[in-house]
C-alpha cells in the first residue's frame, strides 16, 4: 500500500516538475509561433 | 492548358490500354465532369492527376512579364496549386509550417477522429467491459484451490510495486484524460454544457501534457526491472495451451510471470513506447516528424504492398505529421486501455489473492504454487540456500 501510494505521490510530483521546466524550455506556442510585434494576451 | 491537353492526348493514343481507364474530360476543357464529382461523393477514389498538375506555367508563355502579379497563371491554377501544396509559398516568419496554406489531410483526420475512431474505440472499451462482465458471471472470482497456508512469499519489492503504481497510476490519468479529450464534444458538451466541457479540457490537458513524463519514466523502470523475466521460454507453451488454467481444471506450470502476463508486459513496452514516441513528438509539435520516414521504411520493406495499402505517401505536409502522430497514439492507446482494463480486472476482482501481489507485495504460498509454482521452487531454494539447508524438500507442482 505504502509502495502504491508513493507511486501515486511520484506521479504528482513529476507532473508538477515537467510543467516547471516546460514552461521555460520555450516550446509553448506563443513562443514558437508569434513574434515580437504580435500582441497575445498571454498569462505568464 | 493546352500543352496539357495535347500531353493528354498523346498519351491517349500512346497508351491504348491505359485510355480505355481514362474518363474524357474533353466536353469540360479537361476540368473535372460531372462523373468525378459524382465519384468522389460516393466515396470512390478518384486519380486527381489532372487536377494536382493543372496548376498553369508562366514560363512557357510568351510575354508573361507583362501580365498581371500571377504571370501566365490564372486564379484557379493559383488555388490548385494551393490546394495540391505545390505552391511556391515563401513566408518571413513560422517555417515550413506557415507555407501550408491549404491542408485536405485536415479533412481526412477530422472526420477519422470524429468518427471511427470514437466509434471503434468507444466499442473495444465497452465491449472489453461487457465481456469481463459475462467472464465473471460465468466463471466468478478465481478462487484459492484449498485452505491458505499463513505463510507468505514476497513477490514483489517496494521499488517494484512502486515502478508498478507509478507506470498504473499514470496510465489511469492518460487515459481519462485522453477519454475527456476524444469524447468531451459527444459525452460532455450536450449535458454538462461547453463551459464544463472546456474547464474539462483545459484542465484535462494540463493533466495529460505533463503526467505523460511520470507514464514514460515508469514504463522505463518496469522495462529495466522484468524485462528479463518476460522472454519467452517453453513453459510458456504448456500455458497458453491451457489457456491459463481455462481449459481443464489444473494450473499450468509458470516463473515469475506467466504467459499471460508476458502478452501484457510486451504490450504495455511496445504499445507504452510508441504512445510515448508520438506523444512527445505531438508536445512538440512539428519537431520530432516521423510518419514520412516510417512510411518509406515500410513502403521499401514491401509491408505496405502486402497488407494491401499500396504505396504510402512518403512526402507528408507537417500538419499531417501531427494529425497521423495523434490518430496512431489514440488508436494505440485504445488498445492499450482494453488490455489494461482485463489486467485491473484480473488483479482485483477476477482472481483471490491477486492484489496482494502489487498490495503488500506479499502472497500466500497456497497462490504462490496455484499459480507460479515454477517461481516459487526458485524462492524457496534460493531461501533454503541463504539459511545453510539446501536438501530441504521442495514443494512438487
Amino acid at each position: 500500500m505504502k509502495a502504491m501510494l508513493t507511486g501515486f505521490a511520484a506521479v504528482a510530483v513529476i507532473a508538477l516538475g515537467a510543467n516547471l521546466l516546460l514552461n521555460q524550455a520555450g516550446f509553448a506556442s506563443h513562443e514558437k509561433l508569434s513574434g515580437a510585434s504580435v500582441r497575445l494576451d498571454v498569462v505568464k | 492548358m493546352r500543352v496539357l491537353l495535347w500531353l493528354l492526348v498523346c498519351l491517349t493514343m500512346a497508351l491504348p490500354a491505359t485510355a480505355q481507364t481514362t474518363p474524357d474530360r474533353s466536353a469540360t476543357g479537361g476540368a473535372q465532369t460531372l462523373a468525378d464529382i459524382m465519384a468522389r461523393q460516393n466515396s470512390v477514389a478518384v486519380d486527381d492527376t489532372f487536377r494536382r498538375e493543372n496548376v498553369g506555367d508562366s514560363a512557357s508563355l510568351p510575354g508573361v512579364p507583362q501580365l498581371g502579379t500571377q504571370g501566365g497563371v490564372s486564379d484557379p491554377e493559383f488555388w490548385r496549386a494551393l490546394r495540391y501544396g505545390s505552391a511556391d509559398v515563401r513566408v518571413s516568419a513560422g517555417g515550413e509550417v506557415a507555407t501550408v496554406l491549404v491542408q485536405d489531410g485536415g479533412m481526412r483526420w477530422l472526420a477519422y477522429r470524429a468518427g471511427p475512431l470514437r466509434q471503434y474505440g468507444g466499442w473495444l472499451l465497452l465491449g472489453t467491459l461487457a465481456l469481463l462482465v459475462v467472464f465473471y458471471l460465468l466463471r466468478g472470482k478465481i478462487p484459492i484451490d484449498g485452505e491458505k497456508t499463513g505463510r507468505t512469499v514476497t513477490r514483489f519489492r517496494a521499488f517494484e510495486r512502486f515502478g508498478h503504481w507509478l507506470l498504473g497510476g499514470s496510465f489511469i490519468l492518460l487515459g481519462i484524460t485522453g477519454l475527456i479529450t476524444l469524447f468531451g464534444r459527444v459525452a460532455i458538451a450536450p449535458y454538462l454544457g461547453k463551459e464544463a466541457n472546456a474547464t474539462f479540457l483545459e484542465l484535462g490537458k494540463w493533466v495529460h501534457n505533463n503526467v505523460a513524463w511520470a507514464f514514460i519514466v515508469g514504463l522505463v523502470i518496469i522495462f529495466v526491472m522484468w524485462v528479463v523475466h518476460n522472454l519467452p521460454d517453453r513453459t510458456d507453451l504448456v500455458w497458453i495451451a491451457q489457456a491459463g488454467g481455462i481449459v481443464g481444471s489444473k494450473h499450468p506450470p509458470a516463473k515469475k510471470f506467466n504467459a499471460g502476463q508476458k502478452v501484457i508486459f510486451w504490450s504495455v513496452v511496445l504499445f507504452g513506447a510508441s504512445i510515448s514516441i508520438t506523444g512527445v513528438s505531438l508536445l512538440f509539435p512539428y519537431e520530432l516528424p516521423m510518419f514520412a520516414k516510417t512510411f518509406a521504411v515500410v513502403n521499401d520493406i514491401g509491408l505496405s504492398s502486402l497488407l494491401g495499402l499500396g504505396e504510402l505517401s512518403e512526402t507528408l505536409a507537417p500538419q499531417e505529421e501531427m494529425q497521423l502522430a495523434q490518430l496512431w497514439h489514440a488508436i494505440l492507446a485504445f488498445v492499450l486501455m482494453a488490455i489494461v482494463i482485463a489486467h485491473i480486472y484480473i488483479g482485483s476482482v477476477g482472481m483471490e489473492g491477486a492484489y496482494d501481489a502489487m498490495g503488500s507485495g506479499e502472497v500466500d504460498e497456497a497462490w504462490a504454487k496455484q499459480h507460479h509454482s515454477i517461481w516459487l521452487e526458485e524462492i524457496q531454494q534460493e531461501q533454503d540456500t541463504s539459511q545453510g539447508n539446501p536438501t530441504k524438500q521442495s514443494p512438487a507442482d
